[in-house]
């Protein structure tokens, strides 16, 4: 049975709340971005910083599939549902929202895209990600990638510039309850849980 | 095996000294930089000596700017082949640190932006009268160099009271340093296992493999650090005042201080005692590091999240941390302000190297997330409330019950007066440097 949907004008507005210096999480937000992918270049360890948007953060890693390569890409998409049920906590340091992995072809030849979002500045923890991805296993499926270094166990520099190299820049990124942390959503459906489990000891 | 005989003692160990003073050096010709060189390094002290009788009362370590090894002939490809951020330098990198407004390079002081500062000697002494006597000899010496001149100098003693190490806000200093494995020195409790050679001297073994991608040749840079040199101007009088705002009686400003460092002004850690000061706590080194966040203080109510040693070393709430350690060395500067003396306007504070493998990875990030990233933990509006760059515009966060305190537009405490980046090489390395030809 389909839900009724309510006029949105109807619908009860929560009081606006900024928890932060540009978070209003009760007003959707779209953001056009420019083609560098920043408004003002502002200086990271390793080169331009990509702003906070509505979305949080996030990147979009984009790399060509050398070939006879898919099956081993795919297969490890099996490995890390395992890893994370194995160990729930062990993509944790990435402070993900979502990740979306995704084989296309269109007619240039199988391509990978690595989208994630998170709550981090990447360029602030890319060691940390990249000892991630070494002890997690994911590298596995970069030396499937046409341009992943081949001295990438010992030369983190040539992984970040993969990285950086291969980082398509968004143009347009939404929130419908923008800026808002994986943390900051988790502590409010816990205190939810909680009230509705006060609630029902109450009955 | 860490080569003791050639390491510089600096980052090993400490001399017995209570005063030393930095002179910042310019060559203005390649061969007076060698001859300086050539003349100081049986004065270096290595890591080997400093255990030993040959431990004298006078102390030298002598480290070079990227600019400064090409002023002593390194050749091109040499010099290319050392790391994008040393050769920037570190007023380069502010915006990377977050050095910006009051802390930004334009204000520095000591002609440490300019790219004539080339080198750094570090005179160790005893006392302040061995001091003098080294900066005579050093200068004599010096007139003997033909175009080696002191760009700046700053004179650094101990303060009182001498029982224990203090800064001059007062808290107790040197507490917590990472252990180099190979070194034979045990961690004490709660400081985390040995950190491989390889974090802070170069050809070494780091805790992620075998060296890789170091500086050549690999006489010059192996046995080699980097040392971000830090001249942090501590305004004592606004500390205090701030202090006095913010406690009504003196239990209270000494939880305010406690809560801004993460531990109470005797060194006592607050996840350990977070109502009383505990000084026998403090001064007790197998106690006063024995301790984590993630169980024993996961909100904060002890340690605030945001506090300056749950910022510069958040233990267990963190990742990577062996790959994040560093050796701080340093002192204070400027005279004392006795408790109860109005705010003097003579600049006092810290002036601290830290010594590390990859600028980039270790002192860069501590700068950029650690000190200066509002939302470090999720805080949104923080920076470290000692050490990070504050205009008046970030807040503190104190978790309580029932309700938390929040300091709005917290004062700046510090500001950073001048700063560099230097590679401090091994005695192997200052060898080869003086006897270089122009061009390498």
């Amino acid at each position: 049975m389909a839900t009724q949907v309510m006029p949105k004008r109807d619908l009860p507005q929560p009081p606006t709340v900024a928890s932060s210096r540009e978070n209003d999480w009760t007003k959707p937000v779209a953001m056009a971005i420019p083609k560098e992918g920043y408004f003002e270049l502002e200086q990271g360890r390793y080169g331009p910083i990509f702003p906070k948007t509505p979305a949080c953060y996030g990147f979009s890693v984009v790399a060509k599939v050398k070939a006879g390569r898919e099956q081993a890409i795919r297969d490890y998409g099996t490995k890390i549902e395992e890893a994370v049920k194995g160990n729930p906590s062990v993509l944790a340091p990435l402070k993900l929202h979502y990740l979306r992995w995704v084989l296309f072809d269109v007619g240039s030849g199988l391509h990978f895209m690595y989208q994630g979002i998170f709550d981090t500045d990447f360029d602030k923890y890319l060691e940390d990600a990249v000892a991630l991805f070494v002890k997690t296993g994911i590298t596995t499926v970069f030396v499937n990638l046409e341009g992943w270094p081949e001295d990438w166990k010992t030369n983190l520099q040539a992984v970040i510039n993969f990285f950086r190299e291969h980082q398509c820049s968004s143009f347009l990124e939404y929130g419908e309850y923008p800026y808002v942390s994986a943390d900051e959503i988790k502590k409010a459906l816990k205190l939810k849980a909680s009230f509705s489990g006060m609630l029902d000891l109450m009955q | 095996m860490l080569e003791f005989d050639d390491i510089q003692h600096f980052l090993i160990a400490r001399p017995p000294a209570l005063a030393a003073r930095y002179e910042f050096l310019t060559f203005r010709q390649p061969v007076g930089g060698r001859t300086w060189l050539t003349g100081i390094i049986d004065k270096v002290g290595t890591a080997k000596a400093i255990g030993s009788s040959e431990l004298d009362s006078r102390w030298v370590a002598v480290a070079f700017t990227w600019s400064g090894l090409r002023a002593l002939g390194v050749a091109e490809a040499s010099l290319a082949s050392f790391p994008e951020e040393f050769r920037q330098g570190m007023a380069a990198r502010a915006e990377v640190l977050g050095t910006t407004g009051a802390n930004d390079p334009d204000h520095w002081v000591g002609g440490l932006t300019s790219p004539h500062l080339h080198a750094i000697a570090i005179l160790f002494a005893r006392d302040v009268a061995e001091r003098e006597r080294c900066r005579q000899e050093h200068e004599r010496y010096l007139s003997q160099c033909e175009g080696v001149e002191v760009l700046s100098a700053l004179d650094l003693e101990a303060i009182p009271p001498f029982d224990s190490v203090r800064e001059h806000f007062g808290y107790r200093d040197r507490l917590s340093q990472p252990v180099i494995d190979g070194t034979g020195v045990k961690p004490t409790p709660g400081s985390g296992p040995p950190i491989k050679a390889g974090e802070f001297f170069l050809g070494y073994p780091d805790e992620d493999g075998p060296p890789a991608g170091m500086p050549q040749p690999e006489i010059l840079s192996h046995n080699g650090s980097y040392l971000a040199y830090l001249r942090l101007e501590e305004h004592v009088g606004a500390f205090r005042e701030f202090l006095r705002q913010h406690g009504e009686n003196r239990e209270e400003q000494e939880l305010i201080a406690a809560k801004l460092m993460g531990r109470w002004r005797s060194g006592a850690p607050l996840v350990l005692a977070p109502e009383n000061d505990d000084p026998h706590l403090g001064a007790d080194p197998q106690r006063a590091n024995d301790f984590s966040y993630a169980n024993m203080d996961p909100h904060g109510y002890a340690c605030p999240l945001g506090a300056h040693i749950r910022r510069m070393n958040p233990r267990d709430t963190a990742v990577n941390m062996q790959r994040r350690k560093m050796i701080r060395r340093g002192g204070t500067y400027g005279p004392a302000l006795p408790e109860g003396e109005p705010e003097d306007g003579r600049e006092r504070g810290i002036a601290a190297f830290i010594g590390c493998a990859s600028l980039v990875r270790q002192f860069e990030f501590a700068m950029n997330v650690w000190a200066n990233d509002p939302n470090f933990h999720e805080l949104g509006n923080e920076r470290d409330p000692i050490f990070g760059t504050q205009d008046g515009t970030f807040d503190m966060t104190i978790p309580k019950r029932p309700v938390r305190r929040k300091i709005k537009g917290l004062t700046a405490f510090t500001t950073l007066r001048g700063g560099a980046y230097f590679f401090l090489p091994g005695i192997r390395a200052l060898r080869y440097l003086a006897t270089l030809t122009n061009g390498g």
